[in-house]
């Protein structure tokens, strides 16, 4: 069975350019970049232009990026980071809606003492502007908020928020995992301290992750050892993913544009053909700023893990918001956050599109989809009032 | 992704009897679309009102939820009443070939909504489902305290379940009941649960292998090891006179002999005893 891969923001595939870019750093050019012999050097070299091709992708300057094993580690470090530079400010601000990567720490530290402020959104998904506002003070060390979201795809007005937080002398993170590569992002004007970024997510391989430091801010690494990124993340580079994600950075660039006409089109079809051949759906975060790729929808009366593995039959591969996946009993923490009802919480599934995905792909769930969710409503105790 | 069995996808992908008896002569519901899942269970009997002839489902809910249902609807035909109320989660998850366990709480869902069911055709008290749920309870039979309040589950359901399938932790009854699976703020009162259970289990599984014989070694074991260090480091102390039975006499010495609160210390005594040795012990203080 042919996989239709529509759950590009768990994971992409890696594309072929980049896995050629990488191979030889395997069994031939093995050397370690740190060394000073010349077979050492030529990895260097490539490792130096991956750097810089992340710094485009990105708008910054090659120092500014410090590679890492993952997204999560460079939304610990960041975070980390910040708290120790800053050691008389005991406050962290960061959302309700965050990457377990971010919540997750912050929730620790808020167990170890420190005060933390989660802030909400609304029923679209969109950041309390106003209590942001409120929450950000002389004491805050930190701000973390996410780029775009995850389950949703719903952007966050980070630029502006980065502003507010500056203003009061606090650094500010963003968690831009699900933005990197799918909308433009320009550090260079931009005063956001630190991003942290993915490889995987991007079609470099999984293991490799960066952290944009912008040049300047006070920075303690969580990694300490040898000289490796400057004394900012010690451990031997993993050459062969750095070189796939600089190429991987460097593919985004090129796509960036068709990522926002052809697969936010094609995501837009699937959409709206849902939305007109299924009733009682409704988009999660439809009425925010989201990403080209991403649509988070919403079935009331059925429950999205039955949907999903009927659809996994057909080769068909989502995700979904609901319980039931993850061997939680909740609906998601952003689902939540957003007020979603409890009717439809559980029925949520999301399709994550790539440069990849075909429209004769987008076609087969436009045509297989309906009859499984009619088919799971059947089968429900609730609805029928409403459905008939 | 979940490892389900061959049989729990057979009977997701092609459940067996789903759908309404309108004629039906039980009906039993569980579960609530806030929950993440519900069954509404449909039971038609024979003539002489013996035997379950038909069953058939409807399931909102995950795949597991749907293939329980359908392997309840196939355990239950042909059965008599009773027989069908022996049929307990085990015999769901088995018939499936097993289920995760995180996915234990779906045969769970199953087994209440078929007691329920032949409870109301029994005419036994039920209260009414929609009225229950609109409390917040997740299985309307199962009166008592509310512990988890996100799922609606009562403190006899738990213990029920708890002593039923031999949980010992937590998680296990988040498994397989869903308690404490979303804020988690009941936890500390499951952990109490478990205990209780767990030690009336041990208390049960001590009487009928208790001979006097014995029952005297224990007793004696405790005075010594828990109970008489204790006194002496007041100052008091206490002597075993004799066990007749479940009576056992005592009489306190030293600082204990004449002590305002010796009466107490012989409560203290007796409690000890009956955790530790058998709850049935009686301790009366003698002068001797």
């Amino acid at each position: 069975m042919k996989e239709i891969y529509l759950d590009n923001n768990a994971t992409t595939k890696v594309d072929e350019a980049v896995f050629e870019e990488m191979r030889p750093y395997f069994c031939e050019l093995y050397g370690n970049p740190s060394s000073m012999h010349y077979f050492g050097g030529q990895v260097q070299n490539k490792v130096t232009e991956a750097r810089k091709q992340v710094a485009q992708l990105l708008g910054a300057s090659s120092g500014e990026i410090i590679f890492t094993a993952c997204g999560t580690e460079s939304d610990n470090t960041a975070i980390r980071s910040a708290l120790e530079v800053l050691p008389e400010r005991r406050h962290i601000i960061t959302s309700r809606v965050e990457h377990p990567a971010v919540l997750t720490q912050c929730r620790n530290l808020a167990a170890k003492g420190y005060r933390v402020t989660e802030i909400g959104v609304d029923d679209a998904g969109n950041l309390n502007m106003d209590e942001y506002k409120q929450a950000i003070d002389e004491d805050t060390a930190i701000v973390s908020l996410m780029w775009a979201n995850n389950e949703t795809g719903v952007i966050f007005p980070v630029e502006e928020a980065a502003v507010l937080a500056k203003a009061k002398g606090a650094l500010f993170h963003t968690d831009a995992v699900q933005a990197v590569g799918k909308i433009p992002i320009n550090m260079a004007e931009s005063v956001i301290d630190m991003l942290a970024l993915s490889g995987h997510k991007l079609h470099a391989p999984k293991g490799i992750g960066a952290l944009y430091l912008r040049k300047g801010t006070p920075f303690k690494p969580l990694l300490v050892g040898g000289h490796q990124e400057k004394s900012r993340r010690a451990g031997t580079e993993n050459a062969a993913a750095i070189i796939a994600m600089g190429k991987a950075c460097q593919l985004a660039n090129d796509f960036m544009e068709l990522e926002n006409t052809q697969v936010k089109l094609k995501r837009d079809r699937l959409e709206k053909e849902l939305l007109a051949a299924i009733p009682h759906a409704r988009i999660n975060g439809g009425g925010a700023q989201r990403l080209p790729n991403t649509v988070s929808i919403a079935f009331e009366f059925v429950e999205g893990e039955a949907i999903l593995l009927l659809l996994s039959e057909l080769g068909i591969c989502a995700s979904s918001g609901s319980a039931c996946t993850s061997g939680s009993l909740e609906p998601s923490h952003v689902l939540r956050a957003m007020g979603v009802p409890f009717t439809c919480a559980h029925g949520s599934i999301r399709f994550s599109l790539s440069r990849y995905t075909t429209d004769a792909e987008i076609d087969l769930v436009i045509k297989e989809l309906p009859p499984i969710v009619a088919r799971l409503r059947e089968m429900s105790p609730f609805g029928r009032e409403f459905l008939k | 992704m979940w490892d389900y069995t061959a049989t729990v996808k057979d009977h997701f992908l092609n459940p067996r009897n789903v759908g309404e008896i309108k004629d039906a002569d039980a009906v039993g519901e569980v579960g609530s679309l806030a929950c993440g899942d519900a069954l509404k269970l449909y039971l038609k009997l024979d003539e002489k009102k013996e035997k379950v002839i038909d069953a058939k489902f409807q399931t909102f809910g995950c795949a597991s939820a749907i293939a329980s249902s359908s392997a309840l609807t196939e355990l239950v035909k042909g059965k008599t009443l009773d027989e069908a109320l022996a049929i307990s989660n085990h015999d769901i998850a088995e018939f499936l070939g097993g289920l995760p366990e995180e996915k234990m709480h779906c045969s769970v869902m199953g087994q209440e909504a078929l007691e329920v069911a032949i409870m109301k055709y029994r005419g036994e008290d039920i209260p009414d489902h929609d009225a229950e749920h609109d409390k917040g309870h997740a299985y309307p039979e199962y009166e008592g305290k509310l512990v988890c309040k996100c799922f609606g589950i009562t403190d006899t359901f738990l213990k029920r379940v708890i002593a039923e399938n031999g949980l010992t932790t937590t998680e296990q009854v988040t498994n397989f009941t869903k308690a404490g699976g979303a804020c988690g703020g009941c936890l500390p009162e499951i952990q109490k649960l478990i205990d209780e259970v767990l030690e009336k289990g041990k208390v049960e599984q001590k009487k009928p292998k208790l001979s006097n014989l014995k029952k005297m070694q224990m007793v004696q074991e405790v005075l010594e090891r828990d109970i008489r260090p204790m006194l002496r480091a007041d100052g008091g102390d206490l002597e075993l006179i004799d066990i007749d039975g479940d009576l056992v006499q005592i009489a306190f010495r030293k600082a204990c002999a004449g002590c305002a609160s010796s009466g107490n210390t012989a409560r203290f005594v007796e409690m000890k005893l009956r955790e530790l040795v058998y709850e049935g012990l009686q301790v009366q203080e003698v002068q001797a």
